[in-house]
């Protein structure tokens, strides 16, 4: 990017858990819901309410922790972070401060290149949403809607150990790759239950001193992170090459135009005056508990991907197509299993079926097509019993009716023709209906073999084997 | 140790209170002598106390991922200052002058 | 029974007597209310009640009649009123915590200790007077007047459970609720006449009480007698999952309490709590309290718990610290006063600062200094590191074979009211009580004797989760106590 600078980039990634209920209270987490209607006295900090502890928001940040490698500390604190905002009830965050529930852990990212990067993650703690609000709905009033308040998060901050908006890239989809594998969180930045601030500074390369960050708030896409960070470096670089220094601020990022602008100044520094929660006692954890939770941990993204090389032999692009969800990868297993020809299993799922829940609009959790069934249908393909052609229209019909691809290819008359006489007798209609073509071809013009096979599929509807037809027709070549 | 007026004025911004002239003279005046009696504690050594446990054993007792919430007798509604359509109302954000969305 | 004499009776005969059906809960309500007016517990004399709803009161006791004539008779406190200091939530009266920053505001739900009360057959009399907050020792700091002190209405009732100290020693009331942060349930108990017990930290659920210091805060109950306080908090003691640190341990029945023998009892006097300067009548009280204890085969034992007088610098650093944060939810958003002003900034600094009175200002102040960047250490920390030390001097002189530590509750007897401006020499009333809630332990204050005909409490101190041993020495005085009245009346 730049020849004497490079950026030095640390993230703060907060993700929402996928629990049914608030960490503290038991309001229900659903989105969408009428304003105000998930709370409770609880969630709306009524005088004289207290928290209390939801055991899922803790398992899944345990779960996150240990999928990040982390150390999960026996013992953390929850402490409040005291500020006033009209969407904080309570005039605190409940947060972990200087005990969180885990430190040192690490995530590995590909550079494009190929080679490996290791983040380092400072730590990770439990923490509660703020609610939401609304500055635009009504004249001269900022409306606040509470139903978000209280929703359990986790924090995961990173070292500043990126030096690219890539590695930038890359570290969050591998991050989301990973809370998906955890199934600790939707982790979709669009819908917010993923938010990503960036800490950016700029040295001269080859310097190892830090240089004075940014923090770079409001970015609502992965692209979007890449692209503020390419813009603030870019602003932080000419700004010290004009003799200028980099003021530590917030940054916010304005996709529609493309630029980083400093948040409107609060009226004074921050002091969040964190202490001790003294309405919860530390969260103490079993370590048998953990163990537990570790040894119960799926496999992850990475380990997958290295297995699934070794052991299919796939392309690296086809592995990372394949594992880009657990429930793909899983799927794929299962219709390698079944069928035998991992490769074409991969070619099936990553082309025909990717497609047609790309067209239909599905999810593949939605597709009642299992893995069985359609590596029945790639048997039908492999024994020549159906053509791939008609092997997608029998997969489309699959998808729509749920039927064994037999069935299908039966009922719609598309299993495959090998019989010679048939072949036969729509190769020479094909030569009587094209007689300069056919003449052609016997003169030797052999790039008209693909024409005239083509013709008989015509012909056969698609039926016709078309190994077979390639064979009888070329055959009249050379007599 | 004695604070100054810029110091009560400092978390009186924090705590979001205001106060007048006359208010921050005399708050100045008592809360200088009330710290003056803080000040015994700078004697006490921090090792006397730095193998004693913090009298919070337990661990944050846990409740099941399930509701329903605690039960309200009525609503927002029927206590809030200002409420339309569900939300509460509160004078727009000076950060948010121009109404832009954001939070 | 004349009505008057439904007053008199212990609140664990007179519950005996409603679930029997041999006195209807409607005429113990009306003696009460009659008794209240009678001795002006309104807001034109004592000032003891911010709200009373007569109506209420009458569904209440009717439920109670109904329910006996039924057959099935409620709990342990059927017909009994019992008076609620406005800090603790109640369904239909107003919870304002003496506060115009909550003033009018119902609570949508009631706190455990309520609930518990009222399914044992309570009757909700009244939310009584406070300092606003619980933040005083006078209950002069209440944003709707101060409190008056029944047996001398030019004197103080004590603070900040003023209002539910005073309306049981008017004879009102056998039992309140009070809320103890450093002494506000035994300081104004002693100041009264009455009996004052702040349970174990953990003992009575917290879910309810409007947080002051949550670390610190507990639920206390005022009584006319040691067994009414005991039969309150047994009603209101055990665990609730809605307050994460209450505590899951059984409760005793504490009545056994009344008929435990003494002989070999070991009980501390702590030096630090008889310094020199104190008031030698108040001392006096003590050593004919240690007296009678021997005299019942006791053994009195001097004891040392050396950080004592780091405790009130140590209360007042973690207390404020943790109302600045516990009251930063009156904003003026949702629910309470809202004072508009220009802009949002405005509003919140506007509310809060005409919404708090001058006492919850100065504190609020002070816990935001002492959480704020650059004074943590010195302040917050190190206190919380103190506060292990105090802990630690109990925990010794406890397992150095003390059973239970006898204390003055108070340095000195009700003053009169506007007698101390400074804030710190308020502070220091709560002196002897502030150790027992930095520590957790129980403690409780019980009548012994008065000086210049105003009452004196002794306080007793004992182990977390020992309350029956501190109520075992509370009805051992309590029985000296009488009868010493009784022959002084005599003689
Ligand atoms: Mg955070
Ligand atoms: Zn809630």
């Amino acid at each position: 990017m730049n020849d004497r600078y490079e950026m030095v980039v640390g993230l703060e990634v907060h993700v929402q858990l996928k629990t049914r209920t608030k960490a503290f209270c038991g309001c229900s987490t659903d989105f969408g819901a009428p304003p105000n209607q998930n709370t409770c006295p609880v969630c709306l900090a009524l005088p004289g309410t207290l928290p209390v502890l939801n055991a899922e928001a803790v398992e899944l940040a345990v779960r996150a922790a240990l999928g990040l490698g982390c150390h999960v500390h026996h013992r953390s604190v929850f402490a409040r972070k005291n500020y006033f905002y009209p969407d904080l009830p309570k005039g605190y965050q409940i947060s972990q401060f200087d005990q969180p529930l885990a430190t040192q852990g690490k995530l590995a990212v590909a550079r494009s290149d190929g080679s490996l990067l290791e983040v380092g993650i400072t730590r990770l703690h439990l923490e509660e949403d703020a609610g939401k609000s609304i500055h635009d709905r009504y004249p001269g009033r900022t409306a606040v809607d509470l139903n978000r308040c209280g929703v359990p998060l986790i924090e995961i901050v990173s070292e500043p150990d990126m030096r690219t908006p890539e590695e930038a890239g890359a570290y969050l989809r591998e991050l989301k790759r990973i809370m998906e594998y955890l199934e600790v969180s939707d982790a979709n930045m669009e819908e917010g239950s993923l938010r990503v601030d960036a800490n950016i500074s700029v040295r001269p390369r080859g310097s190892s001193r830090l240089g004075t960050k940014t923090e770079i708030k409001n970015m609502n896409s992965f692209a979007n992170v890449e692209r503020a960070l390419a813009t603030e470096f870019q602003r932080q670089v000419t700004l010290l090459e004009s003799g200028g220094r980099v003021v530590q601020q917030t940054m916010l990022w304005d996709a529609q135009r493309g630029e980083v602008r400093p948040a409107r100044s609060k009226e004074e520094s921050h002091d969040y005056r964190y202490f001790p929660e003294p309405d919860l006692p530390p969260l103490v954890l079993e370590d048998a508990w953990v163990s537990a939770i570790r040894a119960s941990l799926p496999e992850l993204p990475a380990a997958k991907r290295q297995r699934f090389a070794r052991q299919y032999s796939l392309p690296s692009y086809d592995i990372e197509v394949l594992t880009a969800s657990r429930k793909l990868a899983d799927y794929f297993e299962a219709t390698a299993a079944a069928h035998g020809d991992a490769k074409a299993a991969a070619n099936w799922i990553m082309g025909e079926l990717l497609a047609q829940l790309n067209s239909r609009g599905l999810a593949l959790e939605e597709l009642s097509v299992p893995p069985s069934r359609l590596a029945a249908l790639l048997d039908l393909v492999r024994s020549g019993t159906v053509s791939h052609s008609a092997a997608k229209r029998i997969f489309a019909l699959m998808i729509e009716g749920g039927e064994e691809p037999s069935v299908i290819a039966e009922r719609e008359g598309l299993l495959q023709v090998g019989d010679e006489t048939q072949l036969l007798a729509w190769i020479d209609e094909v030569f009587a209906e094209n007689p300069e073509e056919a003449r052609r071809f016997a003169a030797g013009e052999r790039k008209l073999l693909g024409v005239l096979v083509g013709l008989v599929m015509k012909k056969s509807k698609g039926r016709a084997d078309p190994r077979k037809v390639n064979q009888l027709i070329a055959a009249r070549l050379s007599v | 140790m004695a604070v100054g007026p810029e110091d009560v004025m400092h978390v009186a911004q924090l705590a979001r209170l205001g106060l007048d002239e006359h208010r921050l003279e005399r708050l100045v005046r008592e809360l200088s002598g009330i710290l003056a009696h803080m000040e015994v504690l700078a004697a006490v050594d921090p090792n006397e106390y730095a193998n004693l446990d913090d009298g919070r054993l337990g661990s944050a007792p846990m409740r099941p991922d399930s509701g329903p919430p605690l039960p309200m007798a009525a609503g927002p509604e029927t206590f809030a200052p200002e409420m339309s359509d569900g939300f509460f109302l509160v004078p727009r954000l000076e950060t948010h002058e121009d109404g832009e969305e954001g939070a | 029974m004349t009505l008057d004499g439904l007053l008199e009776l212990p609140a664990r005969s007179l519950a005996a007597a409603v679930r029997d059906g041999r006195v209807k809960a409607r005429d113990i309500a009306s003696a009460a209310v009659e008794r209240a007016a009678q001795v002006g517990a309104g807001r034109e004399k004592l000032n003891l009640v911010l709200a009373m709803d007569e109506d209420l009161l009458r569904r209440e006791t009717e439920a109670v009649d109904r329910a006996v004539s039924a057959g099935h008779p409620p709990g342990a406190l059927a017909g009994v009123p019992v008076a609620i200091k406005d800090n603790i939530a109640t369904l239909h009266l107003p919870t304002t915590c003496a506060s115009r920053i909550l003033e009018g505001y119902i609570s949508p739900y009631e706190a455990t200790a309520v609930a518990r009360l009222r399914s044992a057959g309570a009757l909700l009399f009244a939310k009584t007077n406070m300092d606003e907050f619980a933040m005083g020792s006078s209950t002069e700091y209440s944003a709707f007047g101060p409190a008056r002190n029944p047996l001398d209405p030019q004197r103080v009732p004590g603070g900040s459970s003023g209002g539910s100290a005073a309306i049981v020693a008017a004879g009102v009331v056998r039992v309140a609720l009070g809320s103890e942060t450093g002494g506000s349930v035994r300081q104004p108990a002693a100041f009264c006449g009455v009996v004052g017990i702040k349970p174990t930290y953990g003992r009575v659920s917290r879910h309810g009480l409007v947080a002051f210091a949550s670390s610190l805060d507990q639920i206390g109950v005022i009584g006319r007698s040691v067994d009414d306080a005991a039969l309150g908090l047994q009603v209101i003691a055990g665990h609730d999952p809605l307050d994460s640190t209450s505590e899951n341990r059984p409760v005793p029945d504490y009545r056994q309490a009344a008929d435990w023998p003494l002989r070999g009892m070991v009980v501390g006097r702590p030096r630090e709590y008889f310094p020199p300067n104190l008031d030698p009548r108040i001392r006096e009280r003590c050593e004919a309290a240690f007296d009678a204890l021997r005299s019942l085969g006791a053994v009195v034992r001097d004891v040392s718990l050396p950080h004592t007088e780091l405790s009130i610098p140590v209360y007042y650093i973690i207390a404020p610290a943790e109302a600045s944060s516990n009251l930063a939810r009156y904003d003026g958003v949702r629910y309470g006063l809202r004072i508009v002003g220009d802009g949002l900034r405005r509003m919140y600094e506007a509310t809060r600062s005409q919404g708090f009175g001058p006492e919850v200002t100065r504190r609020i102040l002070l816990g935001t200094y002492v959480l704020s960047a650059g004074y943590y250490e010195a302040y917050y920390k190190k206190a919380m590191g103190v506060r292990r030390l105090i802990a630690e001097d109990f925990r010794r002189a406890f397992a150095s074979g003390v059973d239970v530590l006898l204390t003055p509750t108070t340095p000195t007897p009700a003053f009169p009211l506007g007698s101390i401006e400074a804030p710190y020499e308020m502070y220091l009333s709560d002196i002897f009580t502030v150790t027992a809630n930095l520590a957790g332990i129980p403690g409780m204050s019980v009548p012994f004797g008065r000086v210049d005909g105003l009452p004196v409490g002794v306080q007793i101190l004992a182990p977390h989760f020992e309350e029956l041993r501190m109520l075992a020495v509370g009805y051992a005085l309590e029985r000296v106590a009488t009868e010493q009245e009784a022959q002084e009346r005599r003689g």
